[in-house]
């Protein structure tokens, strides 16, 4: 068993640095690159191009990043993780197949897991007496049955860890937390059992540090922004993991950024809820265990993790179809700036009872002034400028559409001193909404092809 | 002993992001010192009054003492949650710095 081996976060989000996961496998030693992709709008976006184009609905930047990786991965024989693969995982696989044909490597181990998209099944399961409740207001799926776009459940490390004891060097999955990423290679290198509840909440707390790229290395870091060198060079972060559970985070050397106790404190009180307990397929890791310690420059270790069994259920995320929105702003300019902003907002609105339309929402707001803050926020005497941004959002897309084309008579009917409205009238767009629900283990198997090219 | 009213981002840092329509904010002390105060001083009650006309919902707090962090829930704030929300920070990112702006009373000497 190795003593020690390195993960490194190289994608927090689709649409990331895209050359971050290439600098993680040049710029210094790494065993494992995790490749985060997927956000719960995400699955929705890839299902639509999906249905488009049924060789597609996997995060198109990845097959490119793998490309370009493949050379140095092989020769170091490093392994990669992603979720990347999103509603059409064997399509991404096709797809790095042709940039292995492509770069001249034969006999690369494509790891592909499936069984997570449960859209055809749904179905099967509602007359089947499975409810998926929505888990913030309890109403069974069956109400907007019709308007789905996609359902995934959240698959674990397990899967993954299958596909590296078949001896993939890539894993491609499609809706797998973002944690199980970084806590399968543990599992598979350190040969945790899958009972052992504290080290999986360990690799689970690792996972959480690596799986939004840079926010753990300096990026949108509150505590001193301005003493975060080099963020145009930022280093993603990098987890040293020990066979006992504990993990050392730190990033390469000669790179930007900055991996301190804050830096890591701010990644781990984000996007969470209970502490004592974050819950995933593989454990409920208790966050108020965890220690952290400076041990050296851009080194901080992290130790004393403790965790509870799983839970029985896996989560699901469906999204759903809802009704239509659009925005679109002006900006007013001195003197008056804020007033005339308000008056022409009135006046919209006006016009917009005038016609009858109906909107389930009309939200204004004053960038530069209280989009960030609301009623917090301090207004100045005298402002250079500002910019109304005004959004509607309902079911009738005439009505949306209608309210694209009243803005710009504003420049000439309208407040004076008004300008910035470029890029054509706001157009319709989809509401995509989100339905969180539990899923007995037992009705759903993941399923893990092992492939070489 | 003389307390001094300051704005919580001279002793804590922040992170906040979106879970459906609430907003999570993390908030750190920037040294061991100073969690006593933020326990005593962030109550449920206190947040919830310093975010009116912004979280309509529920605040939930609960205690990270290892890392010397509370972890806040606000219930209804993101106008429906990131992909359905009109606002221009429909994942809350900022709510981290309007929690920053809140008034506090600490003790001068722990300055």
């Amino acid at each position: 068993m190795k003593d020690r081996i390195r993960i490194a976060s190289g994608q927090g989000f689709w649409g990331d640095l895209i050359d971050a996961p290439y600098h993680q496998v040049t710029r210094g030693p790494v065993d494992y690159v995790m490749m985060d992709f997927l956000a719960e709008v995400t699955m929705s976006i890839m299902q639509k191009q999906k249905l488009r184009n049924p060789e597609l609905g996997y995060a198109r930047d990845l097959p490119g990043q793998i490309g370009r990786m493949l050379p140095h991965i092989v020769e170091k024989n490093i392994k990669v993780i992603t979720n990347g693969g999103g509603v059409n995982p064997l399509a991404c696989r096709d797809a790095i197949f042709r940039e292995a044909e492509k770069a001249g490597i034969k006999g690369l181990k494509v790891g592909v897991v499936v069984g997570d998209d449960i859209l055809e099944e749904l179905d099967a399961m509602i007359a089947g007496g499975i409810e998926l409740a929505n888990m913030e207001n309890g109403a069974p799926l069956s109400t907007i049955r019709t308007n789905i776009v996609s359902a995934n459940v959240y698959f674990g490390a397990f899967p993954i860890v299958e596909a590296l004891k078949q001896g993939a060097d890539i894993v491609i999955t499609g809706r797998t937390t973002d944690t199980g990423l970084t806590l399968a290679p543990m599992i598979y290198e350190f040969g945790w059992e899958n009972d052992d509840w504290n080290r999986l909440s360990a690799g689970t707390v690792a996972g959480h540090i690596l799986e939004c790229g840079g926010q753990s290395s300096g990026g949108n870091f509150l505590g001193d922004w301005r003493a975060v060198p080099d963020l145009a060079h930022i280093g993603f972060p990098i987890v040293e993991a020990r066979p006992d559970g504990s993990f050392t985070v730190t990033k390469h050397e000669n790179t930007g950024g900055l991996v301190s106790e804050a830096t890591v404190k701010e990644q781990l009180l984000y996007e969470i809820g209970d502490p004592t307990e974050y819950i995933t397929p593989d454990c409920v890791a208790d966050f108020t265990s965890i220690h952290l310690e400076q041990e050296g420059e851009n080194r901080v270790r992290v130790h004393g993790i403790e965790g509870r069994p799983a839970t029985e259920f896996y989560k699901v995320s469906a999204s759903y179809h809802d009704g239509y929105s659009a925005s679109g702003t002006l900006t007013y300019a001195w003197p008056d700036a804020l007033d005339k902003a308000k008056a022409a907002d009135a006046i919209l609105r006006e016009r917009m009872q005038d016609l009858g339309l109906h909107f389930d929402e009309i939200l204004s707001e004053f960038v530069g002034l209280n989009s960030c803050f609301g009623p917090l926020a301090t207004i100045p005497d005298d402002i250079n400028e500002v910019v109304l941004r005004i959004g509607v959002r309902g079911k009738d897309k005439d009505h949306i559409a209608r309210f694209g084309q009243e803005i710009a008579p504003l420049i000439l009917t309208g407040p004076p001193s008004v300008t910035g409205f470029a890029g054509g009238r706001p157009k319709p767009s989809d509401v995509i909404a989100y339905w969180p629900a539990l899923l007995p283990k037992t009705a759903v198997t993941p399923k893990v092809i092992v492939e070489e090219n | 002993m003389a307390t001094k009213r300051i704005r919580l981002i001279e002793i804590a840092h922040a992170r906040s992001g979106d879970k459906g329509d609430a907003g999570n904010v993390g908030v750190i002390a920037r040294d061991d010192r100073f969690y006593p105060v933020l326990l005593e001083q962030l109550t449920v009650d206190a947040v919830k009054q310093h975010f009116e006309g912004i979280c309509h919902g529920a605040v939930e707090r609960y205690e990270l003492p290892n890392l010397g962090a509370l972890n806040f829930i606000l219930h209804n704030t993101l106008g429906g949650g990131g992909t359905v929300s009109l606002k221009n920070d429909a994942q809350g990112k900022t709510l981290s710095s309007a929690m920053l702006r809140m008034e506090i009373d600490i003790d001068e000497s722990l300055l």
